[in-house]
């Protein structure tokens, strides 16, 4: 046993080995509930009842372990809680809580099974089981994948009512009135007589019983909170300049840092020389760090100008290829079949098919892209007793204390972490070199309180970006039908770049984001195919909002449209007359209505629609552009989506704009390119998207049909490439085939 | 020593001149409201109030910030007594992630300053130099409408 152990329990599989390992636990491991994080810290007369609920005399704290990089779940969570547990905003704070086991993500290690979320087949619902009990097993707390909602409804709700009846419980204990005549109201349990202790009050007798475990859920009728508009609980701090980030920690002794890194990722450093640094002011150390150097200084600006004082020359041994066109051909040469990852979908007989008529053939590119997220990249670490602290905005808790504990030395038990709130992500807070060059750093100045800023350019240099790929689509279109889809698409593997950096082994079988939000297309084309071709890595990629069905979704919907045009059809008409599921015909009929699809326009206007269904959510998107002697201006955008069940429709509102404009900002106006190994674009002057004199009107409607609930950051991304260059063609007759769009064309 | 008036009131500070207003703010003087973005002046994240329009706080070295007037987020109100610009913002739920918001809202203040009843043109042209990558613009341009109706309303009240 011992240390060793302890951590190869902590390694988190999720590849072939997490799976074996998962059916050799058994039923019996997989049912057992995971202990309660919070009964480690408990004062005197505090009580708790599960993970996420702790009250005492003082006050009620609700644990939200999904992290809040912009997305609001920190309220969420909040809120589904406070909904069973009857409690009011301003009534109870909360808390990221300390990483644990008991946090892990219910729904998120199922969601990567290869097959449609809207597959219910024994065999797709078996695979997610499976996984869900490894990610159980392993303690996966992840936030990713708009999954935070599917994870937290029925769970946290639970958690709340078992809070309210053991309160209940304790009230009952403490007046001699049964339980049965006992209700709840506004933070109190209510006595017959209407006399009320509220929540606090009880605590201390409520710590000494067993929680209740059997509860029952409320009905949807009854419900005070879901669904209802909501004050965010953190919008009065993010409209005062006083909430606090990552970047913000402050703390006695502390010192700043800043890091260089070899932008070629992966290399080395040839030589360096410090000896300016050493004396630029403020400074008083430059470090080693892995692949590059950091310097500490008295504030951040003089660790900035340090790290300009210092004289590197990078190994130019770039662990991929030097220019973009070489990355380029790479995922080109991807279109063979060694190469073919998998055939997700063949309907028909796609190669006799193609045979009886004119094949229309198209090739389509996405780029690489970047996250930044507006908060650069940032840690506090301080490296003492044989442990490490460290603080920053992250989405995956755990795994920060594993990269930690291998970094420094230490067992992943002596790491702890405090979660922060993130200036946005879009994914990039899902990797670790932040986390790991502050553990570094702090390990070599032991008991100094270290905070890393990454500089933008830096921030741009080791961003893993978003995958590039291309697609190629052939097709036959008959009596103003389609009537063969071919869709080809080549990008390497998001997942097998992320779980290497990891350590881990790669997944096994296909990847299912690199056709993602294509190959689940529910339409009834009678030759039908979809093939996914795995690219060998080239530069490092990262999940980046929506992931394969940032790229996937616009090929394919850009396909279909263009396949639609060919065979003179209505663009929304034709959709609808191939769409198979009633919520994804719901989503398009609702976007036909909002923008009154069909009414005629002026003849320098345009409009599109495109369709994705990824995350088990189904998109559709009209967009109506104008083109002008400017440029194409944007004028306005109809979103409708089917989440099942709106937990906060201002929130849902928020998320569903800021998806559009975050697809559509990437699309007009965003690409990472490689020269001599460097990217070409080192900040926002270069990559900014969409900024607000470019932004559309966006009008929302979010439908409640199906009957999973769903996330929402991510799947409005996917169909507001494939829309707005849809709208383009509509508009101009030019038909764009690679983003960024202002390759091609120009924007007001 | 450098002297300036930060939000009403004098404050001395010892970093080096050429050392931009922003760290001094954050780091020196411990205000965290205004925030860090590019530090090249293209994303708006620092803005300020210098003398009373809105500025890049990561473009002013601190010797040019010698005697004269500085206003950050923290200077126009407070989560108890927000001022009409925040108040607006609070309305329109417009934050996301917030980390650009304190820059938006000075850029906003200034804006209404110059300009109390700004049409969509003024908007985009006067709030294109600040970056949100949560895309919460349509927010922002309904919230600087409000906030320009709050401020008219206290002027005429």
């Amino acid at each position: 046993m011992g240390k060793a152990r302890t951590f190869a329990r902590r390694t988190f599989l999720i590849g072939s080995s997490a799976i074996a390992g998962g059916v050799a636990f058994g039923i019996y491991a997989t049912r057992k509930p995971h202990k309660n994080p919070l009964l480690g810290s408990l004062a005197d007369g505090e009580a708790t009842f599960n993970p996420w609920v702790k009250i005492s005399e003082s006050g009620i704290t609700l644990i939200t372990p999904h992290a809040d990089i912009g997305q609001g779940a920190i309220s969420m969570q909040a809120l589904l809680l406070a909904e069973e547990m009857d409690l009011s905003w301003g009534q109870f704070t909360t808390s990221y809580g300390e990483p644990a086991p008991a946090y892990y993500n219910t729904v998120l290690a199922g969601e990567l099974a290869p097959f449609d979320s809207h597959d219910t087949s024994t065999t797709a619902r078996l695979t997610r089981e499976t996984l869900g009990a490894v990610a159980k097993l392993a303690g996966i707390q992840g936030t990713g994948g708009s999954s935070s909602v599917p994870d937290s409804f029925g769970k946290l709700r639970r958690a709340g009512a078992i809070a309210r009846e053991t309160l209940k419980l304790a009230a009952a204990q403490e007046t001699g009135i049964p339980v049965t005549q006992l209700q709840t109201e506004n933070g109190a349990v209510v006595l017959p007589d209407g006399t009320r202790r509220s929540y606090t009050s009880l605590a201390r007798t409520a710590a000494t019983i067993d929680p209740v475990t059997e509860v029952s859920l409320r009905d949807a009728s009854t419900w005070r909170l879901i669904g209802q508009r909501q004050q965010r609980l953190d919008i009065v701090a993010r409209s005062t300049g006083t909430e606090h980030y990552g970047i913000d920690i402050a703390m006695e002794g502390m010192r700043y840092a800043a890091v260089s890194v070899n932008p070629r990722q992966g290399a080395g450093i040839a030589s360096i020389d410090s000896t300016r640094a050493q004396q630029s002011p403020g400074v008083s150390e430059v470090l080693a760090v892995t692949n590059g150097f950091a310097v500490i200084a008295d504030n951040t600006w003089n660790a900035f100008k340090g790290v300009k004082a210092v004289d590197v020359t990078w190994s130019e041994d770039t662990p991929y290829p030097d220019d973009q066109e070489d990355h380029w051909q790479a995922v080109d040469d991807a279109f063979d079949d060694a190469f073919l990852d998998k055939e997700w979908r063949h309907d028909g007989d796609v190669p006799t098919a193609l045979e009886s008529g004119d094949a229309i053939e198209r090739e389509y590119r996405a780029p690489y892209v970047a996250h930044q997220p507006l908060e650069p990249l940032n840690a506090v670490a301080r490296v003492a007793d044989g442990g490490v602290e460290i603080w920053c905005a992250h989405q995956l808790p755990r795994f920060v204390q594993q990269q930690v504990a291998k970094t420094v030395g230490c067992d992943a038990d002596d790491v702890i972490f405090h979660n922060q709130n993130g200036g946005g992500s879009f994914g990039h807070r899902l990797e670790f070199n932040n986390v790991t060059l502050a553990a570094e750093i702090a390990a070599q100045l032991p008991g100094t309180p270290i905070k890393l800023t990454y500089t933008r350019e830096e921030d741009f240099a080791q961003d893993f970006v978003r995958q590039i790929g291309m697609s190629r689509g052939r097709g036959v279109v008959r009596d103003g039908k389609i009537e063969v889809l071919d869709i080809d698409i080549a990008t390497p593997s998001v997942s097998a770049s992320q779980t290497e950096r990891l350590g881990q082994p790669p997944a096994p079988g296909a990847d299912p984001q690199i056709a993602a939000g294509a190959w689940n297309l529910p339409y009834a084309v009678a030759h039908f195919r979809m093939r996914a071709y795995r690219v060998p890595e080239l530069a490092p990629v990262s999940s980046w909002r929506s992931v394969g069905a940032s790229t996937a979704g616009f090929f394919a919907d850009t396909f279909v449209d263009e396949m639609i045009h060919a065979a003179g059809a209505d663009p929304m008409e034709e959709r609808l007359r191939l769409v198979s599921r009633p919520e994804s015909r719901a989503v398009l009929e609702a976007v036909a209505a909002m923008s009154n699809w069909g009414s005629p326009l002026a003849e320098n206007r345009g409009r599109g629609v495109a369709f994705v269904d990824s995350f088990g959510v189904p998109v559709a998107e009209v967009i109506e552009v104008t083109q002008t002697p400017a440029g194409i201006r944007i004028d306005k955008v109809y979103v409708a989506a089917d989440v099942g069940k709106i937990i906060d429709p201002e929130n849902f509102d928020n998320q569903v704009k800021g998806g559009v404009v975050w697809g559509l900002g990437h699309a007009m106006n965003c690409e990472i390119t490689f020269s001599d190994g460097l990217k070409q674009q080192s900040n926002f002057h270069q990559h900014s998207a969409m900024r607000i004199h470019q932004c559309p009107e966006i009008e929302v409607r979010g439908l409640e049909l199906a009957n999973k609930i769903r996330g929402i950051g991510e799947p409005p991304v996917p169909p507001a490439a494939p829309a707005l260059g849809n709208a383009i063609f509509a508009a101009t007759g030019t038909r764009l085939r690679e983003m960024p769009f202002n390759k091609t064309i120009q924007f007001v | 020593m450098t002297t300036f008036s930060l939000n009403g009131k004098p404050v001395s500070v010892s970093s080096s001149d050429d050392t931009p207003l922003l760290w001094v703010i954050r780091d020196e003087l411990g205000l965290t409201g205004t925030k860090f973005g590019c530090g090249i002046a293209q994303c708006g994240a620092c803005t300020v109030l210098w003398n009373g329009r809105a500025m890049r706080s990561c473009q002013l070295p601190l010797k040019v910030v010698a005697n004269t007037s500085v206003t950050t987020i923290e200077g126009v109100g407070t989560p108890l007594q927000p001022g009409p610009v925040q108040r607006a913002w609070i309305e329109h739920q417009v934050a996301q992630c917030g980390y650009c918001q304190s820059g938006q809202i000075m850029q906003a203040t200034s804006l209404l300053q110059e300009n109390p009843e700004p049409s969509d043109a003024d908007i985009d042209r006067v709030m294109r130099g600040n970056l949100c990558r949560c895309g919460t613009y349509p927010r922002i341009r309904d919230a600087i409408k409000s906030a320009a109706q709050y401020i008219k309303d206290a002027d005429n009240g």
